[in-house]
């Protein structure tokens, strides 16, 4: 997918190809959850160096331009926002705003800045940096790929400053998902990027052969050296905020080192031998490996459970032109119809998906909500079992039938045929695409897997529309249902199964525009998550998308690493990597 | 072993194996797309002979897979299912070739028991029989190609060293320009620009016929040099000086000194073909699944966990280096009796 189009959806494609990103973790519900309940951290000792090994160069600094997971990742350990997710409880803590108060209409934030705070370079954090970093993320002319969750409802947010230490955010409608629209955000320094944005020079800065004292932020680490294709060496902030309940001031660690280590299997060989502590990312079967040859217990690993990922067969349902794609489009009375959509999904393997491609590492879904978003997860989903059974009743009820072969027909007697697109770089989306096929040969259904290039791919499901069915990836940015927006309202520039929609084709596709439009603007959560389970209601219905299964996340650690709290929501491992120490050799997993 | 009895032995094993791998059909046990999605990984079957009472069986049979153990993620055999193998059953139904279908096999046991004698892959599909399918693609492969490549090597040589002049040196130069040629490269960029939508089989044929079209200079460049030398031989200067036309002269005198060249070429370019085709697959560019070809094969061994943890998964490279052998000892032979220098 262009950048220009991850930066308008938000959600984000992973595995597929790491160098599209979507914007970091936004909203959730701001309201308590049964799962907060998690022990305060660990007082630590100061001192040492984490290893941790990315697949790819940065290709920036800039937190303005930054768009793959990779310089994402980095510039995450640099920077610091105004208010942070907790990736373990999944609820807002403060940062660099120390409080906030919300007006009684919902839509103005106040919030009062820490003070005392001072950049990586020694000069002081004031509500200055603040509007300045706003103006910045809200340049149409930069195009930061943060503009896009500044937008709500086609107005963007204004900033105001109120004294030194306080600034006013006017969200333009209430907003639901709350404070946590500041999470990810990095909070940049006027006095060294002023100049630059004057003289339009801010996409020339901050690259990765940047000179470590241009770059000031307000994280706990800071720039040492880098040398390209190898690693990119950080140093801890000496000037970072927070201290830990003893007040030792944090980071613990003097040295936070990233190394290029281009394929899985090397990363697994690199943590394996001690010489990575943390390990992110890592494919279910060298999980299952590791933990298979894991018998000293030296390395800690984590199945955090699903994350906020959704693999789905995508039916094309978008209004064609009949005469550039008559073929397709004679195969859309069957993708049109719901009984045919059921017939599809009641002959899933998702069991088989998850067990044969990922060695039991991923779950099974009937809807777009993972179970790993237990905040917003529908209980009334309903979860059929496979039947090809109930499948061929389904379709023989609808007038389909089958011929000597045991090949299906439609209506009109014509072959039940399609393609399947699948990004070819991604060999469990082609492997999960070989069992769908068999699946569907099971119905009757002739289906060919074609393995496309990811851009080739995603120019046909978003621009052309020149494809019969798809198997692809979304992941949400966070576990609020805001995110998801571009999705299900009608209009949205992610409505992927019939795009560009002028009104609503079917009073179910209008139903969801208006529980969208209606969650979004509920500050509430009890009335929200009643809005969002009727969403998930009618997706899991209506299956404008087939729902196939959510993958684990799985990362790991050396058990030396103390303080390691693994959450589903982006980044996984390192975003508490201010309060992580190492311990002496021979401590014990948690 | 006397020479002859060698070469039998050799000619008896080139036609087994081939034709196992123009029907695999009726070789394999089973289709080459079955997936037992219970059973990914499972290791080869193990045929047995002694009964579990201690008693020998003239009929060898194989077990059935304990329950409890694969749920428990391993595998175990149940030593009360016994399930003799059987010549000639009924199984799945393959295609000979278009419009002529069978469904019987040389090997099997009855349902519900399992006969994998290779091990099954990570969606449970039969490794034997993937291999034999996955061999008649690769092969193929191998003889389109060279076919190609000998056609056109072998007429672009004859004009060439036949014409002489300024023929020869155009074509010549030509062919060094073909053999500077970085194939794989050029297959890249060819894979680029076809079409995205077409058939895979389609793809995998002009793929071929791209590597048969690069590979035609060499043979061509040999051909020339026999032809340089064959036509300044007394019998065809004795043709030519009795009036016979320049065809007639290439058709009966000089094609014939080059024939046997062009097999000694065949037996050689073959197995390199083949590696095309299995290099191009193994880096995703060949026939897509679920059809096997030994390049999409021996593709799963580029991950780590099957490279350490299931060793059957080898056998299409095993497969693959007695197939080189066999023609490497082909090429040989030929090469003895007919007294041709290959390079």
């Amino acid at each position: 997918m262009s950048t220009r189009h991850s930066s308008r959806s938000r959600f984000r494609r992973v595995l597929t190809c790491p160098a599209i990103f979507l914007v970091a973790a936004l909203l959730a519900a701001a309201s308590s959850s049964a799962q907060d309940k998690q022990p305060p951290p660990e007082v630590g000792h100061p001192g040492g160096r984490i290893t941790v090994a990315l697949p790819t160069d940065p290709k920036t600094l800039n937190p303005i331009l930054a768009v793959d997971t990779t310089s994402r990742e980095v510039i995450g350990t640099m920077q610091a926002d105004l208010v942070h997710i907790n990736r373990q409880t999944q609820r807002t803590e403060p940062a660099l705003a120390s409080s906030w108060k919300v007006s009684p209409d919902g839509r103005k934030y106040t919030l009062g800045l820490r003070r005392d705070v001072k950049f990586s370079d020694g000069a002081p954090f004031t509500a200055d940096d603040v509007v300045f970093t706003f103006q910045l993320y809200l340049d149409e002319a930069l195009s930061s790929p943060q503009r896009d969750l500044l937008v709500i409802d086609n107005k963007p947010i204004t900033v105001r400053k109120i004294d030194a230490y306080t600034v006013e955010f006017d969200l333009t409608k209430p907003y639901g998902p709350g404070e946590r629209i500041f999470d990810s955000l990095a909070i940049l320094p006027k006095h060294s990027l002023e100049a630059a944005y004057r003289d339009h020079k801010l996409g020339e800065i901050w690259g990765v052969s940047a000179k470590p004292e241009e770059i000031a932020g307000l994280g706990p680490f800071r720039l040492k050296s880098y040398v390209a294709g190898q690693q990119l060496l950080l140093e801890r902030n000496p000037n970072y905020w927070r201290k830990d309940a003893n007040g030792t001031p944090l980071p613990y660690l003097n040295e936070l080192l990233f190394t290029v280590v281009a394929t899985g299997d090397a990363q697994v060989i690199r943590f394996k031998s001690g010489e990575t502590q943390i390990l992110e990312r890592v494919g279910a079967d060298l999980f299952n490996q590791l933990q298979k040859e894991n018998s000293s217990q030296a390395q800690c690993l984590y199945d955090v459970g699903p994350g906020l990922e959704f693999v789905f067969l995508l039916l094309n349902m978008n209004s064609l032109d009949a005469t550039k794609h008559a073929d397709i489009a004679a195969k859309q009375s069957w993708f049109r119809d719901l009984k045919f959509r059921e017939a599809v999904s009641l002959a899933m393997d998702r069991k088989g998906m998850v067990r044969l491609v990922y060695g039991g590492r991923a779950t099974p879904i009937w809807g777009n909500v993972s179970p790993g978003n237990k905040l917003w997860l529908s209980a009334n989903i309903q979860h059929p079992d496979r039947s090809i059974d109930q499948a061929k009743a389904l379709l023989k009820s609808d007038g389909f039938s089958w011929d000597a072969n045991g090949m299906l027909l439609d209506q009109q007697k014509h072959p039940v045929t399609f393609t399947v697109i699948v990004s070819s770089s991604n060999t469990q989306r082609t492997k999960i695409a070989t069992i769908a096929q068999d699946d569907l040969k099971q119905l009757g259904i002739d289906v060919k897997v074609v393995p496309l290039e990811f851009r080739a791919l995603v120019d046909r499901v978003m621009n052309t529309h020149d494809y019969d069915a798809v198997l692809m990836n979304l992941v949400n940015g966070d576990v609020d249902p805001t995110p998801e927006m571009g999705l299900w309202r009608s209009s949205g520039e992610m409505h992927l199964w019939d795009m560009g929609e002028k009104t609503p084709a079917t009073p179910w596709e209008s139903e969801l525009d208006k529980l969208m439009e209606s969650q979004m603007t509920t500050t509430d959560y009890a009335s929200r998550k009643k809005l969002y389970d009727r969403v998930q209601e009618i997706v899991a219905q209506n299956l404008p998308l087939i729902f196939l299964l959510s993958p684990d996340i799985l990362v790991g650690a050396q058990s030396t690493v103390g303080n390691f709290q693994p959450g589903i929501l982006d980044p996984y491992a390192l975003w508490n990597v201010d309060e992580q120490f190492l311990r002496p050799a021979g401590a014990t997993c948690r | 072993m006397s020479d002859r009895a060698k070469r039998n032995t050799l000619l008896s094993l080139f036609i087994v194996l081939h034709l196992v791998v123009i029907f695999p059909g009726f070789f394999s046990t089973q289709g080459y797309a079955e997936q037992a999605r219970d059973l990914p990984f499972s290791p080869p079957t193990r045929v047995h002979f002694i009964r579990p009472d201690g008693h020998l069986s003239l009929c060898p049979f194989v077990y059935g897979w304990n329950q409890a153990a694969l749920d428990a993620g391993g595998y175990d055999v149940d030593r009360s299912q016994i399930y003799p193998l059987r010549f000639f059953t009924t199984g799945s139904p393959y295609t000979i070739i278009t419009g002529i279908t069978a469904s019987t096999h040389l090997l099997g046991v009855d349902s519900p028991g399992r006969l994998f004698l290779f091990g099954t892959d990570d969606l449970g599909r039969d490794e034997f029989s993937r291999m034999l399918y996955g061999g008649r693609i690769s092969i193929l492969a191998g003889w389109i190609g060279t076919a190609i490549a000998l056609f056109t090597g072998a007429i672009v040589g004859l004009i060439s060293g036949y014409s002489g002049r300024w023929v020869d040196s155009v074509t010549m130069r030509l062919v060094e320009l073909f053999m500077a040629l970085p194939w794989l490269y050029l297959l890249f960029a060819v894979r680029a620009i076809l079409p995205l939508r077409i058939e895979t089989t389609d793809t995998f044929i002009l793929l071929i016929a791209v590597v048969g079209i690069i590979g035609w200079a060499r043979p061509a460049r040999l051909v020339r040099s026999m032809v340089l030398s064959a036509k300044e031989r007394n019998f065809v200067l004795a043709a030519r000086a009795m009036g016979a036309s320049n065809f007639h002269i290439l058709r009966k005198h000089i094609l014939p000194q080059v024939l046997a060249l062009l097999l000694t070429m065949a037996a050689y370019l073959i197995p390199q073909f083949i590696l095309a085709e299995v290099t191009l697959s193994f880096l995703g560019l060949g026939i897509g699944e679920p059809v096997p070809s030994w390049g999409t094969l021996l593709a799963e061994l580029q991950k780590y966990t099957v490279l350490v943890n299931y060793w059957w998964m080898y056998a299409p490279g095993i497969a693959l280096v007695a197939l080189f052998l066999i023609y490497h000892w082909a090429s040989s032979a030929i090469q003895q009796k007919v007294g041709v220098p290959l390079t």
